[in-house]
């Protein structure tokens, strides 16, 4: 089932065009890579998803999106993000505790009952696999955690919404190997349930957790495939070039 | 004195002029140089410095060691008649003052730094409109709003000299600061938690109430509290709005003197120099210590 559709995305900032005429699309319940060189626009890309680009004054994107079959432009901005969650390259809890980190977006989605609130934090911290590591403290601040804690626990926010994608943008670019293990083991255990795209500069974790891999280079898809086709046999001497490590 | 000042100026032309020669000169001679040159420089910037606590050591000293002696239970009578010298009447109306002043400033100044900041485009000419109206306001001095509140609150709405009027006149005074305080705190806002916020399917609304205001409150006070220091120290700007009856006022549309204004009509009369100074002794203290808390305020937001 295609989750993600898009077709002939042009994505310009001011007269600079980020993204030119990318078309693919995302199946569901599968983890979709994006990898290209820094600069190549897998992260505009990924903004373009969720309307993160509405924020940038001077972006401007032309192109069909949908999801689930409707163009995300037909849809309440706000719903949308609610049912196509992100987790940022750098973790960025609020400055409030655990607790409300998490219950954040519920409330924000109008639920107001204290226990569904704590059955929906409880939840969403032990499918970010973090719930043992804070259960004891969820009233402290969640600016005291680790730098992998903070990102699984953004991870944990985003999923309290209950999304349907989880859009990851170098979400272990700033983590130590130990956590960037668990978030990549969090991502595949997470992929049963909701519809993942990640972009990542680390060609291994592209390989190790991913069904789907996308290359971009200088704004455009080069290949699109299985993972285990564009990494053992690549169609574009490009992407090939790249996974092999001879640039970017 | 004179001495003194040549002295600088000829060390600092003779610095140029040297310094056009170092590339002539041998090293040993020229890093010898540079380490007297640092020291010169670094002693005048130290002088300076003294200079100005110095300044503002001698005038605390002054008020203090001329006003202290002369602080009196007279001074802070509870009932007074005209021409009295009690402050009392007078602090209780500079704490009304104040009172009405932010119940009216910070509203408006906030809520016009956050559309500044978080609705509008930055750059666009809108927001470069408000916001040099802002710093030109910024820029006037108080006096003119003495002239203006006379004209506009007492004279054009009726309002007579009153505590209003001079409200009114000093909230206008102070939504420069306001302003300019609350965008500065919205602005140290990492956008990062506004992303968090959106991203999660937060409006704007919700974004501003829940995320942004909360972390930008300890800018916020900061400001306020160096407006009320501002109030507080206001006199020409109430002389002509809020008049100077030495009363406490029974309503809004009373007329009263704040603490400065008395200050400055216990100067007036001439043979009340001591009582001036014992006012101005609380008067300081309480500017002082409005600044000391906004400090501390300011530092404990920066360290977060």
């Amino acid at each position: 089932m295609i989750k993600f559709d898009m077709e002939n995305i042009d994505v310009f900032y001011g007269s600079e065009q980020a993204l030119k005429n990318v078309s693919f699309s995302v199946e569901a319940h599968e983890i979709t890579a994006l990898i290209g060189p820094s600069g190549c626009g897998k992260s505009t890309l990924l903004k373009s998803l969720n309307r993160m680009n509405d924020l940038v004054e001077s972006c401007r994107i032309t192109g069909k999106i949908t999801l689930d079959g409707e163009s995300i432009y037909n849809l309440d901005v706000n719903h949308l993000r609610k049912r196509v969650g992100m987790v940022f390259q750098k973790p960025n809890p609020f400055p409030m505790s655990i607790f409300d980190n998490v219950a954040f977006g519920p409330r924000t989605h109008g639920i107001k009952s204290k226990r569904r609130l704590n059955d929906i934090v409880e939840k969403a911290l032990r499918d970010a696999a973090l719930w043992g590591e804070v259960s004891d403290r969820l009233g402290k601040s969640a600016l005291g955690l680790s730098g992998g804690q903070q990102q699984r626990l953004c991870i944990a926010r985003a999923l309290a919404v209950e999304p349907e994608v989880l859009l990851m943008d170098e979400p272990t670019s700033a983590l130590d190997p130990i956590s960037t293990g668990k978030v990549e083991e969090l991502a595949m255990e997470l992929s049963k349930d909701y519809t993942i795209i990640i972009v990542t500069h680390n060609m291994q974790q592209a390989a190790r957790i991913s069904n789907k891999t996308t290359f971009f280079l200088l704004g455009e898809v080069i290949e699109h495939g299985t993972t285990e086709q564009v990494f053992s046999n690549p169609r574009n001497e490009k992407t090939e070039a790249y996974i092999t490590g001879r640039f970017g | 004195m004179l001495r003194l000042l040549l002295l600088l100026a000829g060390g600092c032309v003779l610095f140029f002029v040297v310094k056009q020669l170092y590339t002539y000169l041998p090293e040993p001679v020229l890093r010898r140089l540079v380490r007297f040159w640092d020291k010169f420089f670094l002693s005048l910037t130290w002088l300076f410095a003294a200079v100005t606590v110095l300044a503002l050591g001698f005038i605390i000293f002054h008020i203090l060691s001329s006003g202290i002696p002369h602080l009196s239970p007279r001074l802070f009578a509870v009932n007074v008649t005209l021409g009295d010298v009690s402050m009392f009447p007078a602090i209780v109306s500079t704490v009304l003052m104040v009172v009405i002043v932010l119940a009216i400033s910070v509203p408006l100044g906030m809520f016009t730094a956050v559309f500044l900041v978080e609705y509008m485009r930055t750059g666009s000419w809108f927001v470069t409109l408000i916001r040099s109206a802002a710093e030109i306001l910024a820029g006037i001095p108080s006096i003119v709003y003495g002239l203006f509140g006379m004209m506009f609150f007492r004279v054009f709405l009726g309002l007579g000299f009153s505590i209003l009027s001079g409200s009114l006149t000093m909230s206008i005074m102070m939504l420069p600061l306001i302003i300019r305080t609350t965008e500065e705190a919205l602005k140290s806002v990492p956008d990062t938690y506004r992303e968090g916020s959106f991203a999660l399917g937060a409006g704007k609304l919700r974004t501003v109430f829940r995320i942004i205001l909360p972390n930008a409150m300890p800018g916020i006070f900061a400001g306020v509290i160096l407006a009320i220091g501002r109030v507080v120290g206001e006199s020409a700007a109430l002389i002509f709005t809020a008049g100077t009856i030495l009363q406490i006022p029974s309503s809004l549309f009373d007329s009263a003197r704040t603490l400065t204004v008395h200050m400055w009509r216990l100067s007036s009369y001439g043979q009340y120099v001591n009582e001036t100074y014992a006012t101005a002794v609380v008067l300081l203290l309480v500017v002082l210590s409005l600044n000391a808390v906004s400090g501390i305020i300011a530092k404990r937001f920066t360290k977060t």
